[in-house]
């Protein structure tokens, strides 16, 4: 089969290689007709994610048909459309059974490794490095699922790929953001990043009840979409001093929430501290350039709730410790659970509550791969989430 | 006896030697009938309790007591989980016939007896004399508070004879013997929770120490080299 391959350092290349097979008598094998390309495919790409392998596949957002399945697996069968969960989860551990799927106890094969680095395992990822268990991703025409009956979800006809894909990681990754601020009638959130996740994090703040959304960015196409199509108002922090705007904006109180849907690989409007950590970066003395983070701590109401959707890797610098502990700030992350966001919110898109696809910018066919991670990096041609086609 | 014995090593050592024979002391103390040293008496190696190897490990497991004593107590539900074993034969309630995969496809087998069985609760046992690696084992099934499922935790002995068989024994265990028990708890735990030891692409085989340092890329086997 053809597969999105990592070469190395800014380098992807869709290649031949064996189809995959059943390995566990829970896995399904998956035909995908569509896949995307997700922010954080682009930290593997630049090299910031530990542990890739020349020749890893690539890729974690995939939906497609299912082919095959293993004998423990009775709630699919050949033929059924699916759109498949990033996070790789048994539904059997303590974890599961509490909804943290995204830190299942055993789904990740390189658990030991893992351990070393973030003092216990999170769950395998598709296409996410060896850290995460070594899974081949799902940008090529086939997937192993393991744990297929716990974690595809059926799709149905009506609803379009575009849609469903939405499912596999962004949409419920912003929602999720948006859940874990706890709106209430009359909170204001705030959302750094335009991206597919922070659109996604700020329509879901709107759906969950927030009086105003305000996002954060510096691509004016990105955030027209956030003002058209996720009902925010916008800023532009090459172009205003976002916590001046946000004090303005809410009379001084602050925002009662702020999203970072950023992660490690923030920019800066003031030259000098990009500079800063992306020096130590390029070091590798620091693994992230946390603007993002670092301000949304800064701009958020006392007692209020810092939610991080964005991926990080490894270990900030700077992080404003006392502007989090004497305002009684709360910190709410993690990798989304998805398994527990994908039938309610499938219900949504149904209901015709939110169309999560208009995100996407981009078709491309699957032997395009390399090129749609150019312009997805370069931001070329209003990019916002590129969508491969099987 | 052999208490007084580790007591006369203890006196003799200093530093961190001193704290892992501490350890050895206590542990051993702890398995009472199933003392390794014990075990090492009525066997041929008797230099080798100077190198008595001992390990206490334990995992969270997400099932009731009795159901993770059930399947150890079926010995040979064992290979399941203990990568380094072929096999494990029960003969009757109490003996047992195990076999390791040995250094250059060789395979080292024992006789063993089960020597304390406490249903739902622990299990302990002991190579017969005569295994040239005598080894001894319990493990106990202690229910975690507020239902958190149950903490296994195993205490393991083992004496690697002298000569070429240590060295190919130690080799077989790696440099470190723990990281070997620690990722059979953590398939035991797969295999109780999930059915099966969980495989991905770069890690076929399932969890191990020494594949996660030589990873082959994450993209499926090729047809020859499936299982
Ligand atoms: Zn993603
Ligand atoms: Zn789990």
């Amino acid at each position: 089969m053809k597969a999105t391959t990592w070469v190395g350092k800014d380098k992807v290349k869709v290649v031949d290689v064996p189809d995959p097979k059943i390995m566990n008598s829970r896995d399904a094998i998956v035909k995908i007709s569509s896949t995307a390309i997700c922010g954080s495919d682009l930290h593997l790409y630049h090299g910031y994610i530990p542990a890739m392998r020349e020749g890893d596949i690539l890729g974690h957002e995939f939906m497609g048909e299912v082919v095959e399945v293993g004998p423990e697996v009775g709630n699919l069968a050949v033929g059924d459309r699916v759109v498949v969960p990033f996070p790789i989860a048994c539904g059997r551990c303590r974890s599961c059974q509490q909804g943290l799927f995204s830190v299942c106890e055993n789904s990740n094969p390189n658990a030991g490794f893992a351990e070393k680095l973030m003092g216990h395992s999170p769950a395998g990822i598709f296409g996410y490095s060896h850290l995460t268990g070594g899974y081949a991703g799902g940008q090529a025409e086939y997937a192993r699922v393991p744990f297929a009956d716990v974690g595809p979800l059926k799709v149905p006809d009506e609803v379009p790929d575009d849609q469903a894909l939405m499912l596999a990681d962004i949409f419920p990754t912003g929602y999720m953001g948006a859940e874990m601020c706890d709106i209430t009638p009359g909170d204001v959130v705030a959302v750094w990043g335009a991206g597919p996740v922070g659109l996604l994090a700020a329509a879901s703040a709107r759906l969950l009840g927030a009086e105003r959304v305000i996002v954060i960015d510096r691509y004016p196409y990105r955030l027209r979409l956030a003002a058209d199509r996720a009902g925010a108002e916008v800023l532009n922090y090459e172009e205003t001093d976002v916590l001046d705007a946000l004090n303005e904006l809410t009379a001084g109180r602050g925002p009662d929430a702020c999203i970072d849907a950023v992660g490690l690989e923030g920019h800066h409007g003031n030259a000098a501290m990009y500079a800063y950590d992306r020096a130590k970066q390029a070091a590798r003395v620091e693994t992230e350039r946390p603007f993002a983070l670092r301000e949304a701590i800064l701009a958020c109401r006392s007692g209020g709730v810092v939610s991080v959707i964005g991926a990080y890797g490894g270990f900030v610098d700077k992080f404003p410790m006392g502007a989090f502990m004497n305002r009684s700030l709360i910190m709410r992350t993690g990798q989304c659970h998805v398994q527990r966001y994908t039938r309610p919110l499938l219900e949504r898109i149904r209901r015709g509550e939110i169309d999560p696809s208009f995100v996407i910018s981009h078709h491309l066919p699957l032997k395009d791969a390399a090129k749609g991670y150019q312009i997805f990096q370069k931001k070329q041609d209003d990019c916002t989430k590129v969508v491969l086609k099987v | 006896m052999d208490l007084a014995l580790l007591g006369r090593a203890w006196a003799d050592r200093s530093g961190d030697r001193r704290r892992r024979v501490a350890v050895t002391t206590a542990v051993i103390a702890g398995i009472t009938a199933v003392d390794v040293v014990a075990t090492l008496r009525a066997g041929r190696a008797r230099r080798a309790r100077r190198r008595l190897v001992r390990m206490e490990l334990a995992v969270t497991v997400n099932t009731p007591a009795s159901e993770a004593y059930r399947f150890w107590r079926n010995l040979e539900n064992l290979p399941r989980f203990m990568t380094h074993l072929e096999s494990v034969r029960a003969d009757d309630l109490r003996r047992s016939h195990w076999v390791a995969r040995g250094p250059a496809g060789r395979s080292i087998s024992w006789d063993a007896e089960i020597v304390d069985d406490r249903p739902n609760e622990s299990l302990a046992w002991r190579s017969l004399p005569g295994a040239r690696v005598p080894n001894a084992g319990r493990v106990r099934f202690l229910p975690a508070p507020g239902d958190r499922g149950t903490e296994v935790r195993v205490q393991l002995g083992y004496a690697p004879p002298a000569g070429r068989l240590g060295r190919a024994v130690a080799k077989l265990f790696g440099e470190e013997p723990e990281q070997q028990v620690r990722d059979d708890l953590r398939r035991f735990k797969q295999v109780l929770e999930t059915g099966e030891v969980v495989r991905s692409d770069a890690g076929p085989d399932g969890i191990s120490l020494g594949q996660q340092l030589r990873q082959r890329p994450a993209q499926p086997l090729s047809a020859g080299s499936g299982r």
